[in-house]
C-alpha cells in the first residue's frame, strides 16, 4: 500500500452516519420510511433487501444528493441540507449505474473529477496513477470508457470514487451484473480498502457479498429496518446454525411438509426442494428418515444470510 | 436577492472544472472538432446567398438617417445569428446529452459542484464557441468591407451578450426537453426567429400587429443591438436592446440550475 493513500486512523466516538425516523416520499409514495441508522468510522456498514426495499434512496440521501422529507440525518457530525457542499466533499460515490463520462479518456475521467473536488492539478495527476494502479487499471489509462468491459468500468468508478481520499465511501449495488472472476477481484480491493480503515457504505442484495464485505448490515424491506446485527448474529437470531436441503423424486414438497412437522424448528417448502431448518442438520436428517421418508437427495449446509434474508422478506418476486 | 445569494455562492474554481471537463473532451477527439467546424459556415454561406447575391438586385437600404449597401445591412444580423447559434448548439444538443442520456451532471452533483455552478461552467464553454464563429465571422466582415475595424472590434462584446442570453435560455429549455422529438420543434423556433427578427428585411416594412410579436421575440433584440454598433449607429435604445438580453442571461441561469436540482437531485 502506498503512503499516498494511507489514512490515519482517528478514534472517535462520533459516528459518520446518524440517522432517527429518516423518511422519504415521492409524491405518495414512501421509500423510506422512518429509518434508525448509526455508522462508526472504519465500519464496513451494509444494506441489504430486494428492489425497492429504500437502499438506494437511503444511499442518495447519505450522499447529500437527495433531502430528506422529514427526520434527523447527520453526515460526518453535519446537517445535509445546510453543508451539503461540505459532506461531499468528503464522500466517494459509487453510483448503481456507472455514470463515467464516455467522452474522456480512462486517466482523464480521474483528473477531471479530482477538480470537482478541487484537488491540486500535480496531486490530482499523483493520485490518479496511483488509484489505476490499485484498481488494476494503469495498462487502460489513455483508453477510453466505452471499449471496457463491465468489472473495468465499475473499478474505475470505485477509483474515481477514492479520487478526492474520502472519508466515506458509498457503494450502490458495487458487483451487481458482473461476471464471478469480476466480483472477485472487486470484493478484493474492497477488502483492501476496508483494512486501511475506510469506512464503506454499501447497499446489495448477494447475501455472499454482504457476509465477505459487511461487519455490520441491516436488512430492508418495504422502506423499513426489519432487522439489524453483524451477518453472524443475524444468522443466529433469524435461523438456525444449519439446513437441510431435502429433495424428492416426483412428489411435491408441500404435500410432504405434514409428515415433517417437529423436524428441526422451521420447514420452509419450495416448489423444488424442502428446507428443514435445525441446530444439527444431521441429526434432523436421521429423524426424516426414521418417519419412512425416502428422499432423493439430501444436503446438510451452514445457515447463510440468505436464508435470514428470505425469511425477513418473503419469498415473493419484488421489482 | 436570491440571485446574490447564490451568486455568493458560487466557487470560480467549481466552475472552471465544469468548464475543463469540456476542454478534456475537446482533446480526447476528433469528433467534436467536426462539430464545432460545421457550425460555422451556416451564417457565413447565408451572408453570401442572400446578403451578397439578393443584395445586387436590391441595392441600398435606408437605417436611421443613412443608407447602406444591402450585405452591410445583412451582415451584422449573420452575427447576432452566429452567435445566438453558436450558443445554443452547445447549451440545446450538448448540455441535454450530458444531462439526460450521458448523466455526467448526475456524476458532477455527487461531488461538491452546485446545479448552478454546473449551469454557469457549461454556459461559459457555450461562450468560448459562440465566440469562436462570431470573431472568425467579423473578419469575413471586415475582409468584405461589410464593416469598419474598429466597430467590429466594438461589436464583439455585444456577441458575447447576444451568446450569453441564448445560451442560458437554452440551457433552460434544455431542462424542459423531454426527448429528441422535442428538438424539432426548437429548431422550427430558431429559424422562425431567424427569418423574422429584422435579419433581412427592416421590421419597420412589416404590419404594426407583427412589429409588436417581433419586438417581443430575443433575436430582433440581439440584431437591433449588435447592428447598431456594427455600422456605427450608437443610440442610448440600444442599452434597452442590451437589457432585454441581460434578463435572459439571469432568467435563463436561475431557471436552468432550478430545473437541475429538481430532476437530479429529487
Amino acid at each position: 500500500m502506498s503512503e499516498g493513500l494511507a489514512r490515519v486512523c482517528t478514534v472517535s466516538d462520533q459516528p459518520l452516519i446518524y440517522a432517527r425516523g429518516l423518511v422519504k416520499r415521492f409524491g405518495d409514495f414512501t421509500a423510506v420510511d422512518g429509518i434508525d441508522l448509526s455508522v462508526a468510522p472504519g465500519e464496513a456498514f451494509g444494506f441489504l433487501g430486494p428492489n425497492g426495499a429504500g437502499k438506494s434512496s437511503t444511499m442518495r440521501m447519505i450522499g447529500c444528493v437527495s433531502m430528506p422529507t422529514s427526520g434527523e440525518l447527520r453526515i460526518l457530525g453535519m446537517d445535509p441540507v445546510r453543508d451539503g457542499t461540505r459532506i461531499r466533499a468528503r464522500l466517494g460515490v459509487c453510483p448503481q449505474l456507472d455514470n463515467l463520462d464516455p467522452d474522456l479518456s480512462v486517466r482523464e475521467n480521474l483528473l477531471t473529477y479530482a477538480r470537482y473536488f478541487g484537488v491540486p492539478r500535480a496531486e490530482a495527476r499523483r493520485r490518479a496513477d496511483e488509484l489505476l494502479e490499485f484498481v488494476q487499471l494503469a495498462d487502460r489509462a489513455g483508453s477510453k470508457v466505452d471499449p471496457l468491459s463491465g468489472g473495468m468500468k465499475r473499478r474505475l468508478t470505485i477509483a474515481r470514487a477514492m479520487v478526492n481520499d474520502p472519508d466515506l465511501v458509498l457503494l450502490d449495488e458495487p458487483t451487481t451484473g458482473l461476471d464471478p472472476q469480476a466480483r472477485h477481484l472487486l470484493w478484493e480491493r474492497l477488502f483492501q480498502l476496508k483494512r486501511r480503515g475506510t469506512t464503506l457504505v454499501l447497499t446489495t442484495h448477494y447475501m455472499d457479498e454482504a457476509e465477505q464485505l459487511c461487519d455490520r448490515l441491516v436488512v430492508m424491506d418495504g422502506g423499513r429496518i426489519v432487522a439489524e446485527g453483524s451477518p453472524r448474529a443475524l444468522i443466529e437470531t433469524y435461523s438456525t446454525p444449519e439446513v437441510v436441503e431435502l429433495r424428492f423424486g416426483d412428489e411435491r414438497p408441500a404435500d410432504l411438509a405434514g409428515k415433517l412437522a417437529g423436524v428441526g424448528t422451521r420447514i420452509d417448502p419450495l416448489p423444488d426442494r424442502l428446507l428443514v431448518y435445525a441446530a444439527d442438520g444431521d441429526a434432523a436428517t436421521a429423524e426424516v428418515h426414521r418417519r419412512g421418508l425416502t428422499p432423493s437427495s439430501v444436503l446438510v449446509r451452514r445457515s447463510t444470510l440468505e436464508d435470514v434474508f428470505l425469511h425477513l422478506t418473503g419469498r415473493t418476486l419484488v421489482d | 436577492m436570491v440571485t446574490t445569494m447564490i451568486a455568493a455562492r458560487v466557487s470560480p474554481a467549481r466552475v472552471g472544472a465544469v468548464f475543463g471537463r469540456n476542454v478534456g473532451a475537446l482533446r480526447s477527439g476528433p469528433a467534436y472538432w467536426l462539430v464545432l467546424l460545421s457550425g460555422f459556415f451556416e451564417p457565413v454561406l447565408y451572408l453570401l446567398s442572400i446578403g451578397v447575391g439578393v443584395g445586387a438586385l436590391v441595392g441600398d437600404l435606408q437605417v436611421g438617417d443613412r443608407s447602406l449597401p444591402y450585405a452591410a445591412f445583412v451582415a451584422p444580423a449573420m452575427l447576432a445569428v452566429s452567435a445566438m447559434s453558436g450558443a445554443l448548439a452547445e447549451t440545446t444538443y450538448n448540455f441535454f446529452f450530458k444531462m439526460k442520456y450521458q448523466k455526467t451532471f448526475e456524476a458532477v452533483l455527487a461531488t461538491p459542484v452546485r446545479p448552478f455552478e454546473i449551469a454557469v461552467g457549461e454556459l461559459g464553454w457555450a461562450m468560448v464557441r459562440g465566440s469562436l464563429y462570431t470573431g472568425l465571422f467579423l473578419v469575413v466582415m471586415v475582409a468584405l468591407g461589410l464593416a469598419a475595424p474598429l466597430w467590429a472590434l466594438a461589436a464583439f462584446p455585444a456577441t458575447i451578450l447576444v451568446g450569453l442570453a441564448f445560451g442560458s435560455i437554452g440551457m433552460a429549455i434544455s431542462t424542459l426537453l423531454r426527448g429528441w422529438q422535442d428538438f424539432d420543434l426548437m429548431s422550427t423556433g430558431q429559424f422562425a426567429l431567424f427569418l423574422f427578427s429584422g435579419t433581412f428585411s427592416p421590421v419597420g416594412d412589416y404590419p404594426a400587429a407583427m412589429q409588436v410579436l417581433i419586438q417581443l421575440t430575443p433575436l430582433y433584440h440581439a440584431v437591433e443591438l449588435v447592428r447598431g454598433i456594427a455600422i456605427g449607429q450608437m443610440a442610448w435604445g440600444l442599452l434597452a436592446h442590451a437589457a432585454y438580453l441581460l434578463a435572459m442571461v439571469v432568467g435563463g441561469l436561475l431557471f436552468a440550475a432550478r430545473r437541475l436540482q429538481r430532476t437530479l437531485c429529487e
